[in-house]
Protein backbone atom coordinates (compact mmCIF):
# COMPACT_ATOMS: atom_id res chain seq x y z
CA UNK A 1 0.00 0.00 0.00
CA UNK A 2 1.36 3.54 -0.89
CA UNK A 3 0.45 6.03 1.50
CA UNK A 4 0.13 9.77 0.41
CA UNK A 5 -2.18 10.67 2.77
CA UNK A 6 -1.90 14.69 1.62
CA UNK A 7 -1.14 15.78 -1.40
CA UNK A 8 1.90 17.75 -2.78
CA UNK A 9 2.56 21.15 -3.32
CA UNK A 10 3.20 22.10 -7.01
CA UNK A 11 5.93 23.83 -8.31
CA UNK A 12 4.14 27.23 -8.96
CA UNK A 13 2.63 27.18 -5.15
CA UNK A 14 5.10 28.02 -3.16
CA UNK A 15 8.48 30.57 -2.83
CA UNK A 16 11.92 28.78 -3.91
CA UNK A 17 14.05 28.67 -0.56
CA UNK A 18 16.85 30.60 -2.18
CA UNK A 19 15.17 34.03 -3.83
CA UNK A 20 18.26 36.16 -3.73
CA UNK A 21 15.97 39.49 -4.24
CA UNK A 22 15.15 38.53 -0.80
CA UNK A 23 18.84 38.65 0.59
CA UNK A 24 18.29 36.79 3.54
CA UNK A 25 17.67 34.13 1.88
CA UNK A 26 21.26 33.43 0.78
CA UNK A 27 22.62 32.18 3.97
CA UNK A 28 19.48 30.91 5.27
CA UNK A 29 18.33 28.06 2.64
CA UNK A 30 19.58 24.60 1.71
CA UNK A 31 20.83 23.97 -1.08
CA UNK A 32 20.35 20.28 -1.42
CA UNK A 33 17.26 18.93 -2.10
CA UNK A 34 14.64 17.84 0.85
CA UNK A 35 14.44 13.79 0.72
CA UNK A 36 10.70 13.19 -0.26
CA UNK A 37 9.29 10.81 2.57
CA UNK A 38 6.10 8.77 2.49
CA UNK A 39 3.22 9.71 5.12
CA UNK A 40 4.00 7.53 8.33
CA UNK A 41 1.54 8.79 11.37
CA UNK A 42 4.56 11.15 12.00
CA UNK A 43 3.24 13.35 9.22
CA UNK A 44 -0.31 12.69 9.02
CA UNK A 45 -0.37 13.36 12.95
CA UNK A 46 0.12 16.90 14.26
CA UNK A 47 -1.65 19.23 16.81
CA UNK A 48 -4.37 20.84 17.34
CA UNK A 49 -3.92 22.57 20.54
CA UNK A 50 -7.47 22.23 20.90
CA UNK A 51 -6.65 22.83 25.04
CA UNK A 52 -6.14 26.33 24.11
CA UNK A 53 -8.32 28.39 25.70
CA UNK A 54 -8.96 31.64 23.89
CA UNK A 55 -10.22 34.48 25.60
CA UNK A 56 -12.92 36.82 24.34
CA UNK A 57 -10.39 39.74 23.38
CA UNK A 58 -8.00 37.43 21.47
CA UNK A 59 -9.74 38.22 18.07
CA UNK A 60 -10.08 41.40 18.74
CA UNK A 61 -6.63 43.09 18.67
CA UNK A 62 -8.29 46.49 19.14
CA UNK A 63 -9.71 45.35 22.79
CA UNK A 64 -6.55 44.04 24.27
CA UNK A 65 -5.13 47.32 26.22
CA UNK A 66 -6.86 50.25 28.00
CA UNK A 67 -8.21 52.30 24.70
CA UNK A 68 -8.61 51.32 21.30
CA UNK A 69 -5.40 51.76 19.26
CA UNK A 70 -4.59 54.35 16.77
CA UNK A 71 -5.64 53.63 12.76
CA UNK A 72 -7.81 52.60 10.86
CA UNK A 73 -10.16 49.65 12.44
CA UNK A 74 -10.82 46.48 9.76
CA UNK A 75 -12.32 43.53 10.14
CA UNK A 76 -10.43 40.24 8.27
CA UNK A 77 -12.47 37.44 8.02
CA UNK A 78 -11.98 34.33 6.03
CA UNK A 79 -12.37 30.37 5.79
CA UNK A 80 -9.62 27.62 6.71
CA UNK A 81 -10.25 25.33 4.19
CA UNK A 82 -8.69 22.27 2.59
CA UNK A 83 -7.73 22.01 -1.82
CA UNK A 84 -11.43 20.31 -1.57
CA UNK A 85 -12.91 22.95 -0.27
CA UNK A 86 -13.71 21.50 3.00
CA UNK A 87 -13.88 23.67 5.93
CA UNK A 88 -10.66 22.94 8.58
CA UNK A 89 -13.59 23.04 11.34
CA UNK A 90 -11.29 24.12 14.44
CA UNK A 91 -8.22 25.13 12.99
CA UNK A 92 -6.55 27.63 14.90
CA UNK A 93 -4.97 30.82 13.52
CA UNK A 94 -2.75 33.01 14.60
CA UNK A 95 -1.50 36.44 13.68
CA UNK A 96 0.57 39.19 14.46
CA UNK A 97 1.12 42.69 12.98
CA UNK A 98 2.84 46.05 13.54
CA UNK A 99 0.81 49.26 14.48
CA UNK A 100 -0.49 52.05 12.15
CA UNK A 101 2.23 53.48 11.93
CA UNK A 102 4.38 50.55 10.67
CA UNK A 103 6.05 49.55 14.34
CA UNK A 104 6.35 46.04 15.86
CA UNK A 105 5.83 45.86 19.69
CA UNK A 106 9.12 44.13 19.92
CA UNK A 107 12.57 44.99 21.08
CA UNK A 108 14.09 44.30 17.65
CA UNK A 109 11.92 46.78 15.85
CA UNK A 110 14.14 49.64 15.84
CA UNK A 111 12.33 51.60 12.95
CA UNK A 112 11.76 55.02 14.21
CA UNK A 113 8.09 55.37 14.11
CA UNK A 114 5.73 55.88 17.34
CA UNK A 115 4.65 52.82 19.32
CA UNK A 116 1.21 52.49 20.24
CA UNK A 117 0.64 51.43 23.76
CA UNK A 118 -2.66 50.63 23.23
CA UNK A 119 -1.89 48.33 20.48
CA UNK A 120 0.11 44.28 20.64
CA UNK A 121 -0.52 43.05 17.68
CA UNK A 122 -0.79 39.72 18.19
CA UNK A 123 -4.45 37.50 18.36
CA UNK A 124 -5.87 33.92 18.22
CA UNK A 125 -8.78 32.85 16.20
CA UNK A 126 -10.23 29.51 16.15
CA UNK A 127 -12.10 28.19 13.20
CA UNK A 128 -15.77 27.15 13.39
CA UNK A 129 -17.51 24.03 11.84
CA UNK A 130 -17.77 25.64 8.11
CA UNK A 131 -13.81 26.71 8.58
CA UNK A 132 -14.88 30.55 9.09
CA UNK A 133 -12.44 33.06 11.56
CA UNK A 134 -12.80 36.56 11.89
CA UNK A 135 -10.25 38.93 13.35
CA UNK A 136 -10.59 42.87 13.99
CA UNK A 137 -7.70 44.64 14.35
CA UNK A 138 -6.46 48.39 12.56
CA UNK A 139 -4.62 48.23 9.17
CA UNK A 140 -0.84 47.74 9.70
CA UNK A 141 1.70 50.24 8.32
CA UNK A 142 4.37 49.96 5.88
CA UNK A 143 7.67 49.97 7.32
CA UNK A 144 11.35 50.24 6.03
CA UNK A 145 13.49 47.11 5.96
CA UNK A 146 17.49 47.12 5.15
CA UNK A 147 16.91 44.52 2.02
CA UNK A 148 18.21 46.91 -0.63
CA UNK A 149 17.97 50.99 -0.75
CA UNK A 150 14.51 52.52 0.16
CA UNK A 151 13.14 48.99 0.50
CA UNK A 152 9.27 49.53 2.11
CA UNK A 153 7.51 46.22 3.35
CA UNK A 154 3.61 46.40 1.65
CA UNK A 155 1.11 46.67 4.53
CA UNK A 156 0.64 42.70 5.76
CA UNK A 157 -0.51 40.24 8.04
CA UNK A 158 1.97 37.38 9.47
CA UNK A 159 -0.83 34.56 9.73
CA UNK A 160 0.12 30.96 11.17
CA UNK A 161 -2.02 27.89 10.65
CA UNK A 162 -1.41 24.30 11.85
CA UNK A 163 -4.34 22.39 10.09
CA UNK A 164 -4.84 18.46 10.66
CA UNK A 165 -1.40 16.94 10.40
CA UNK A 166 2.44 18.22 10.32
CA UNK A 167 2.22 17.81 6.93
CA UNK A 168 0.05 20.90 6.76
CA UNK A 169 1.96 23.36 8.65
CA UNK A 170 1.94 26.53 7.13
CA UNK A 171 3.52 30.21 7.82
CA UNK A 172 2.60 32.84 5.23
CA UNK A 173 1.51 36.42 5.27
CA UNK A 174 -1.78 38.38 4.17
CA UNK A 175 -1.13 41.59 1.83
CA UNK A 176 -3.97 44.00 1.05
CA UNK A 177 -5.21 44.86 -2.22
CA UNK A 178 -3.85 47.95 -4.60
CA UNK A 179 -0.72 48.39 -2.88
CA UNK A 180 1.75 49.66 -4.88
CA UNK A 181 4.84 48.19 -2.50
CA UNK A 182 3.42 44.70 -3.66
CA UNK A 183 5.47 45.38 -7.04
CA UNK A 184 8.60 45.74 -5.19
CA UNK A 185 8.77 43.64 -2.48
CA UNK A 186 10.72 40.53 -3.02
CA UNK A 187 9.25 38.61 -0.32
CA UNK A 188 6.04 38.99 -1.88
CA UNK A 189 7.20 38.18 -5.12
CA UNK A 190 9.40 35.49 -3.80
CA UNK A 191 5.90 33.80 -4.82
CA UNK A 192 5.74 32.87 -8.70
CA UNK A 193 3.73 34.83 -10.61
CA UNK A 194 -0.16 33.44 -10.67
CA UNK A 195 0.11 32.19 -7.04
CA UNK A 196 1.35 35.55 -5.03
CA UNK A 197 -1.95 37.00 -5.69
CA UNK A 198 -3.42 34.53 -3.44
CA UNK A 199 -1.78 36.20 -0.83
CA UNK A 200 -3.64 39.64 -1.20
CA UNK A 201 -7.31 39.81 0.91
CA UNK A 202 -10.53 41.19 -1.05
CA UNK A 203 -11.98 43.85 0.13
CA UNK A 204 -15.37 43.32 0.99
CA UNK A 205 -18.56 45.62 0.59
CA UNK A 206 -20.41 43.00 2.73
CA UNK A 207 -18.21 42.32 5.66
CA UNK A 208 -17.57 46.63 5.69
CA UNK A 209 -19.87 47.64 8.70
CA UNK A 210 -21.02 51.12 8.39
CA UNK A 211 -19.89 53.76 10.23
CA UNK A 212 -17.80 51.18 11.79
CA UNK A 213 -15.26 49.55 9.72
CA UNK A 214 -13.70 48.40 6.45
CA UNK A 215 -13.90 44.23 6.07
CA UNK A 216 -11.35 42.20 4.07
CA UNK A 217 -11.96 38.77 3.07
CA UNK A 218 -8.85 36.35 3.27
CA UNK A 219 -9.47 32.40 2.72
CA UNK A 220 -6.76 30.69 3.08
CA UNK A 221 -6.10 26.92 1.86
CA UNK A 222 -4.18 23.95 3.52
CA UNK A 223 -3.14 20.40 1.68
CA UNK A 224 -6.02 18.45 0.82
CA UNK A 225 -6.14 15.12 1.14
CA UNK A 226 -5.51 12.29 -1.40
CA UNK A 227 -8.40 9.99 -2.09
CA UNK A 228 -8.55 7.14 0.39
CA UNK A 229 -6.43 4.65 -0.73
CA UNK A 230 -8.51 0.91 -1.47
CA UNK A 231 -7.97 -1.59 0.87
CA UNK B 1 -13.32 21.66 -7.63
CA UNK B 2 -9.89 22.28 -6.54
CA UNK B 3 -8.70 24.88 -4.45
CA UNK B 4 -5.60 26.52 -5.12
CA UNK B 5 -2.69 26.29 -2.19
CA UNK B 6 -1.93 29.69 -0.32
CA UNK B 7 1.80 30.18 -0.26
CA UNK B 8 3.92 30.15 2.46
CA UNK B 9 5.94 33.43 3.63
CA UNK B 10 8.82 34.03 5.87
CA UNK B 11 8.01 34.46 9.77
CA UNK B 12 10.25 37.04 9.84
CA UNK B 13 11.77 38.19 12.63
CA UNK B 14 9.40 40.23 14.69
CA UNK B 15 7.23 37.09 16.03
CA UNK B 16 8.74 37.55 19.72
CA UNK B 17 5.95 38.52 21.99
CA UNK B 18 3.10 37.72 19.84
CA UNK B 19 3.06 33.81 19.17
CA UNK B 20 5.62 32.28 21.00
CA UNK B 21 5.04 33.61 24.33
CA UNK B 22 1.76 31.77 23.83
CA UNK B 23 3.17 28.52 24.42
CA UNK B 24 6.06 26.22 26.66
CA UNK B 25 9.39 24.59 25.86
CA UNK B 26 8.26 22.48 28.64
CA UNK B 27 6.02 19.56 26.99
CA UNK B 28 5.63 17.11 30.00
CA UNK B 29 4.01 18.24 33.12
CA UNK B 30 4.87 15.91 36.49
CA UNK B 31 3.30 12.46 35.96
CA UNK B 32 3.91 12.08 32.34
CA UNK B 33 4.83 8.74 32.11
CA UNK B 34 8.58 7.85 30.22
CA UNK B 35 11.84 8.81 29.97
CA UNK B 36 12.70 12.41 30.83
CA UNK B 37 14.74 13.99 28.60
CA UNK B 38 16.35 17.62 27.87
CA UNK B 39 16.83 18.42 23.72
CA UNK B 40 19.17 21.10 22.68
CA UNK B 41 18.36 22.49 19.53
CA UNK B 42 20.77 24.71 17.66
CA UNK B 43 20.08 26.84 14.21
CA UNK B 44 22.95 27.94 12.52
CA UNK B 45 23.23 29.45 9.09
CA UNK B 46 24.85 28.40 5.81
CA UNK B 47 28.51 29.81 6.93
CA UNK B 48 28.00 28.17 10.18
CA UNK B 49 26.80 31.42 12.55
CA UNK B 50 24.43 31.21 14.95
CA UNK B 51 20.13 32.14 13.75
CA UNK B 52 19.25 34.38 16.83
CA UNK B 53 15.77 34.76 15.86
CA UNK B 54 14.61 31.52 13.97
CA UNK B 55 11.60 29.66 16.09
CA UNK B 56 11.68 25.67 16.40
CA UNK B 57 8.41 23.36 16.79
CA UNK B 58 8.41 19.97 17.76
CA UNK B 59 6.03 17.29 17.44
CA UNK B 60 6.35 13.63 19.09
CA UNK B 61 4.50 10.88 20.25
CA UNK B 62 4.35 10.16 23.74
CA UNK B 63 6.55 7.08 25.36
CA UNK B 64 4.10 4.30 24.55
CA UNK B 65 4.79 5.51 20.64
CA UNK B 66 1.09 7.28 20.59
CA UNK B 67 0.39 10.14 18.84
CA UNK B 68 -2.01 12.45 20.50
CA UNK B 69 -4.07 12.54 17.24
CA UNK B 70 -6.96 11.15 16.04
CA UNK B 71 -5.39 9.46 13.21
CA UNK B 72 -3.34 7.42 15.78
CA UNK B 73 -6.23 4.82 16.43
CA UNK B 74 -3.94 2.06 18.23
CA UNK B 75 -5.17 0.65 21.67
CA UNK B 76 -2.05 2.44 23.35
CA UNK B 77 -2.60 4.48 26.08
CA UNK B 78 -2.37 8.87 25.84
CA UNK B 79 -1.15 10.36 28.91
CA UNK B 80 -2.93 13.43 30.11
CA UNK B 81 -0.91 16.49 30.39
CA UNK B 82 0.87 15.48 26.95
CA UNK B 83 0.22 16.72 23.93
CA UNK B 84 3.47 16.29 22.06
CA UNK B 85 4.29 19.73 20.56
CA UNK B 86 6.37 22.43 21.65
CA UNK B 87 7.32 25.88 20.08
CA UNK B 88 10.26 28.00 21.12
CA UNK B 89 12.13 30.72 19.95
CA UNK B 90 15.83 30.53 19.37
CA UNK B 91 17.81 32.48 21.77
CA UNK B 92 21.90 34.82 21.15
CA UNK B 93 23.44 31.59 20.70
CA UNK B 94 20.70 29.96 18.46
CA UNK B 95 19.82 27.35 21.21
CA UNK B 96 16.18 26.30 21.94
CA UNK B 97 15.88 24.05 24.63
CA UNK B 98 13.04 21.41 25.14
CA UNK B 99 11.83 19.24 28.29
CA UNK B 100 10.05 16.73 27.23
CA UNK B 101 9.75 12.15 27.45
CA UNK B 102 11.80 10.33 25.02
CA UNK B 103 8.81 9.53 22.18
CA UNK B 104 8.85 5.65 21.42
CA UNK B 105 8.57 3.99 18.27
CA UNK B 106 5.69 4.63 15.89
CA UNK B 107 4.68 2.25 12.95
CA UNK B 108 5.70 2.46 9.49
CA UNK B 109 3.13 2.10 6.46
CA UNK B 110 5.38 -1.03 4.61
CA UNK B 111 5.32 -2.65 8.23
CA UNK B 112 7.88 -2.52 10.46
CA UNK B 113 8.46 0.20 13.37
CA UNK B 114 10.41 3.46 12.90
CA UNK B 115 13.35 4.29 15.14
CA UNK B 116 12.04 6.93 18.15
CA UNK B 117 12.23 10.14 16.60
CA UNK B 118 10.69 13.82 17.26
CA UNK B 119 9.51 15.40 14.24
CA UNK B 120 11.02 19.29 14.09
CA UNK B 121 9.70 22.38 11.85
CA UNK B 122 12.01 25.49 11.54
CA UNK B 123 11.31 29.25 10.90
CA UNK B 124 13.38 32.07 10.17
CA UNK B 125 13.82 35.87 8.99
CA UNK B 126 15.07 34.59 5.54
CA UNK B 127 13.02 30.95 5.98
CA UNK B 128 10.67 31.37 3.13
CA UNK B 129 8.45 27.83 3.51
CA UNK B 130 8.49 25.30 6.68
CA UNK B 131 11.90 23.54 6.85
CA UNK B 132 11.00 20.24 8.25
CA UNK B 133 13.40 17.60 9.27
CA UNK B 134 13.86 14.67 12.49
CA UNK B 135 15.79 14.39 15.47
CA UNK B 136 16.59 10.55 16.40
CA UNK B 137 18.60 9.32 19.05
CA UNK B 138 22.60 8.42 19.35
CA UNK B 139 22.73 5.22 20.19
CA UNK B 140 19.35 3.92 19.67
CA UNK B 141 19.83 0.27 18.77
CA UNK B 142 16.27 0.46 15.97
CA UNK B 143 18.11 3.78 14.07
CA UNK B 144 19.71 0.63 12.42
CA UNK B 145 16.49 -0.24 10.86
CA UNK B 146 14.74 2.80 10.57
CA UNK B 147 12.83 3.07 7.27
CA UNK B 148 13.33 6.89 6.77
CA UNK B 149 17.04 6.60 7.59
CA UNK B 150 17.72 4.24 4.99
CA UNK B 151 15.73 7.17 2.10
CA UNK B 152 18.97 9.32 3.84
CA UNK B 153 22.59 9.03 1.97
CA UNK B 154 24.80 7.45 4.47
CA UNK B 155 27.35 10.08 4.62
CA UNK B 156 24.26 12.82 5.77
CA UNK B 157 22.41 10.76 8.39
CA UNK B 158 24.60 12.06 11.17
CA UNK B 159 22.84 15.32 10.74
CA UNK B 160 19.52 14.10 12.36
CA UNK B 161 20.87 12.41 15.38
CA UNK B 162 21.46 13.98 18.75
CA UNK B 163 24.00 13.78 20.67
CA UNK B 164 24.28 13.41 24.49
CA UNK B 165 26.79 16.48 26.19
CA UNK B 166 27.93 15.62 29.45
CA UNK B 167 24.95 16.53 31.44
CA UNK B 168 23.13 14.22 29.61
CA UNK B 169 21.14 16.43 27.46
CA UNK B 170 20.61 15.57 23.90
CA UNK B 171 21.97 18.44 21.20
CA UNK B 172 21.17 18.38 17.07
CA UNK B 173 22.57 21.29 15.59
CA UNK B 174 20.68 22.14 12.67
CA UNK B 175 22.20 23.69 9.90
CA UNK B 176 20.13 25.83 7.42
CA UNK B 177 23.15 25.05 4.44
CA UNK B 178 26.66 25.01 4.03
CA UNK B 179 29.14 21.60 4.35
CA UNK B 180 26.90 20.55 7.13
CA UNK B 181 23.77 21.07 6.04
CA UNK B 182 21.16 19.44 7.93
CA UNK B 183 19.00 16.88 6.11
CA UNK B 184 15.35 18.23 5.07
CA UNK B 185 12.50 16.53 4.59
CA UNK B 186 9.18 17.12 1.92
CA UNK B 187 6.58 15.95 3.99
FE1 LIG C 1 6.18 41.82 9.14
Amino acid sequence: MKEETYRRATAGDHPTNLSPDYKSTVGRSPRKSAVVLPHSLSEITGPSLANERLDASENDLTKQRMAEPLGERIIVQGRVLDQDGKPVSGALVEIWQCNAAGRYHHPGDQHDAPLDPNFYGGGRARADADGRYKFVTIKPGAYPWKNHHNAWRPAHIHFSLFGPAFATRLITQMYFPNDPLLAFDPIYKSVPAGARERLQAAFDMDLTQPEWALGYRFDIVLRGRNATPME
Amino acid sequence: MSHALTPSQTIGPFYWGTIVNAYHADLAPTGVAGERIEVVLKLHDVDGAVVPDGVFEIWQANSHGRYNHPEDRRNLPLDAGFEGYGRAGTFTDGTSRFTTVKPGRVPWPAGGLQAPHINVSIFARGVLNRLATRLYFDGDPALAEDPVLKLVEPGRRDTLIAKRDGNGTWLLPIHLGGPNETVFFDV
